[in-house]
């Protein structure tokens, strides 16, 4: 499909390869993520999902098979060419947030750009308050990242997934470790974000009422998709 | 946000200022390092400079003499020789061979900066009653007072050296009971005599020496001395005080003369010297490297509990590169800024010691020589010694696989 951002053919990922230990966690996995497209990706712990996960947003790569990301076949790429392909086209949310606690909220929302860039800017700054505005936080921008709730930390990794205006976002059960306000707070933000820009979301979760709200739901079983 | 830092700067810095506690214990043991390094060093180089200043302001740095004289054995044949022992002959007071072309060949050499031609013998002084035997040097002052600092040795009078002067050590004259101005009468063992007059009285310090050292002008010891035109030494300086002994065997290679080093004639002052520059050299490097090790002990510390920080940092884009640098810049900074808080401890520290130690006559034990160039030199070393103990730390955190850092 012409459109696709993501798409895996045939990916397994096995560790420990060539040893007694050998595991395969993931087994002919194939999958097409759509542009503006809102996936969930569902399963039992321990079914692989965030392996799966791992090896879309390039942290890891698969044992075999064929990942591409918006065409480009990741293979053949060097770790200086993933880094930068991570860094301008995916965006990461994570449970735990994963704020930088020595830097303030806005510091955090400017991260991205401020490694692939080098220095920091006037521009830079615009843009994290401006996303920070958009996830509802723009008076928290000085807060450090400790000193933010739980719901409030994980809208600012949002705001920072969304910093290099990434064609897919990757978020592994963002909501998880959020009261179900909160959750539904995060959830709704992200879906504004897809609707409004147009980026596309790969949502791991174990929340079906989440999962339900999403384009498509997919369901991962003992490293088997089922669809 | 600093505009002008790159990113790796303030990651840095932040880190660092984050993980507070940490940072001030790093920094104090750093201090304490670089503190002792800079108290040390600069004590022991004002030791030093004090013990070279008293030996090599009171004798040159190279001395030129006649070679021995050897008995020569008669022959019958090729290896045969006659007598069964060999006698060494007694050495006569003999001049220098031609020495005013050798002090031409020595004054044309880059690294000798002075040469004086001296002749030494023994002579009476007397005065009245008394008379005591002494040595009696006869020197050109305008080159042999660069050698041996005279002038600054004088304690009564001025070291002036007419043919009618002499200048005599301290306990010389309270044997003679002769003060400045005062005249002795020098007998040479060939019966030949001069009076001359104390122009200055001088103290080399040590009672030894002052008992028997006598300045004369070169041309009035050589006719007491009864060697016109003749010299029995050319002392030298040299800008490498280090360099002497290659010198003067260069020297004794291509001239007929014998050169003594002051680092062969003081060979125990040279050891000790170069025990004390050993000691304090492994004294640095143990400081050098168990500073070494805090810091890279801290930093290990401080990958592992930013593990999840550079996971993140690796999942948004940041290269191996740019996380190596960040941990060497920590490293690199804990260095700088505890060579700075120890170069100051180590000068308030030695100006406190050089305050309170003191020789028993109250003079300073050594002299407070604090030069920027230690300073300097200290602080690269430290900021130098943190990179490098950063590496490893700075290496681990730019390989971590962030898969593995995220979930922690």
């Amino acid at each position: 499909m012409a459109d696709a951002i993501l798409k895996l053919e045939r990916v397994c990922k096995a560790y420990n390869v060539g040893l007694p230990t050998e595991t395969e966690v993931l087994h002919d996995i194939d999958l097409e993520l759509d542009h503006g497209e809102f996936l969930a990706l569902i399963g039992p712990s321990g079914s692989g999902k965030s392996t799966l996960l791992n090896i879309v947003g390039l942290l890891d790569r698969p044992t075999s098979g064929r990942l591409s990301i918006k065409g480009h076949d990741t293979a053949s790429l060097g770790d200086a060419e993933i880094t930068r392909l991570r860094g301008h086209t995916i965006g990461f949310v994570f449970q735990y947030h994963l704020l930088i606690s020595a830097f303030t909220a806005r510091e955090n929302v400017m991260m991205p750009m401020l490694v692939d860039r080098g220095f920091p800017s006037a521009e830079i700054e615009v843009r994290a308050d401006r996303l920070l505005a958009q996830v509802g936080l723009e008076k928290f921008a000085g807060n450090l990242a400790n000193n933010m709730s739980g719901g409030q930390q994980q809208r600012v990794a949002v705001a920072r997934a969304l910093a290099m205006g990434p064609d897919l976002v990757l978020a592994d059960e963002p909501t998880g470790n959020l009261d179900t306000r909160s959750a539904d707070a995060v959830f709704e933000l992200m879906r504004q974000v897809n609707r409004d820009s147009g980026t596309s979301f790969l949502l791991v979760t174990h929340n079906m009422d989440l999962a339900q709200r999403c384009d498509r739901i997919i369901e991962v079983i003992d490293g088997r998709i089922r669809a | 946000m600093n505009r002008w830092l790159p990113i790796e700067w303030t990651m840095a810095v932040r880190f660092l200022r984050e993980g507070r506690l940490q940072t001030i214990f790093i920094i104090g043991g750093i201090s304490i390092g670089v503190g002792v390094i800079v108290f040390m060093s600069a004590m022991l180089a004002g030791l030093q400079a004090n013990f070279i200043k008293r030996v090599l302001t009171s004798q040159p740095q190279i001395q030129l003499l006649s070679p021995d004289q050897i008995a020569r054995p008669l022959r019958n044949t090729a290896g045969e020789i006659e007598d069964a022992v060999v006698q060494r002959p007694s050495q006569r007071v003999i001049s220098i061979d031609q020495w005013p072309k050798i002090r031409a060949q020595m004054q044309a050499m880059p690294e000798i900066v002075t040469v004086s031609p001296t002749i030494l013998g023994s002579v009476l002084a007397v005065r009245g009653d008394a008379s005591r035997s002494v040595n009696l040097s006869g020197v050109e002052p305008d080159s042999y007072f660069k050698i041996v600092k005279v002038p600054d040795y004088i304690v009564a009078g001025e070291p002036r050296l007419t043919s009618e002067d002499i200048i005599i050590g301290t306990e010389l004259a309270k044997d003679l009971g002769a003060t400045v101005g005062d005249k002795l009468n020098i007998r040479a063992a060939s019966g030949a005599m001069r009076v001359l007059t104390i122009s200055g009285i001088v103290d080399l310090g040590n009672k030894g020496v002052n008992q028997r050292v006598c300045y004369a002008a070169l041309r009035t010891a050589q006719s007491l001395l009864g060697m016109i035109g003749g010299v029995t030494t050319i002392d030298i300086t040299v800008g490498d005080i280090y360099a002497a002994e290659d010198i003067a065997q260069r020297i004794q290679a291509a001239n007929v003369v014998e050169a003594d080093s002051w680092i062969r004639t003081n060979a125990q002052f040279f050891t000790a010297v170069q025990a004390q520059q050993n000691t304090n050299t492994l004294i640095r490097l143990f400081v050098g490297l168990s500073v070494a090790f805090g810091i890279a002990a801290v930093l290990i510390v401080s990958v592992i509990q930013r593990s999840k920080d550079i996971g993140i940092l690796r999942a948004m884009g940041t290269s191996r590169g740019q996380v190596l640098r960040v941990f060497l810049l920590q490293g690199g900074l804990l260095g700088f800024v505890g060579s700075l808080f120890g170069a100051a401890m180590g000068a308030f520290a030695l100006v406190y010691w050089h305050s309170v130690a003191r020789q028993a006559d109250g003079t300073e034990l050594f002299p407070l020589i604090l030069e920027r160039s230690l300073f300097i030199y200290t602080a690269l070393l430290a900021t130098g010694t943190g990179i490098l103990a950063a590496m490893a730390p700075a290496i681990r955190a730019a390989k971590l696989d962030p898969v593995v850092a995220i979930r922690g």
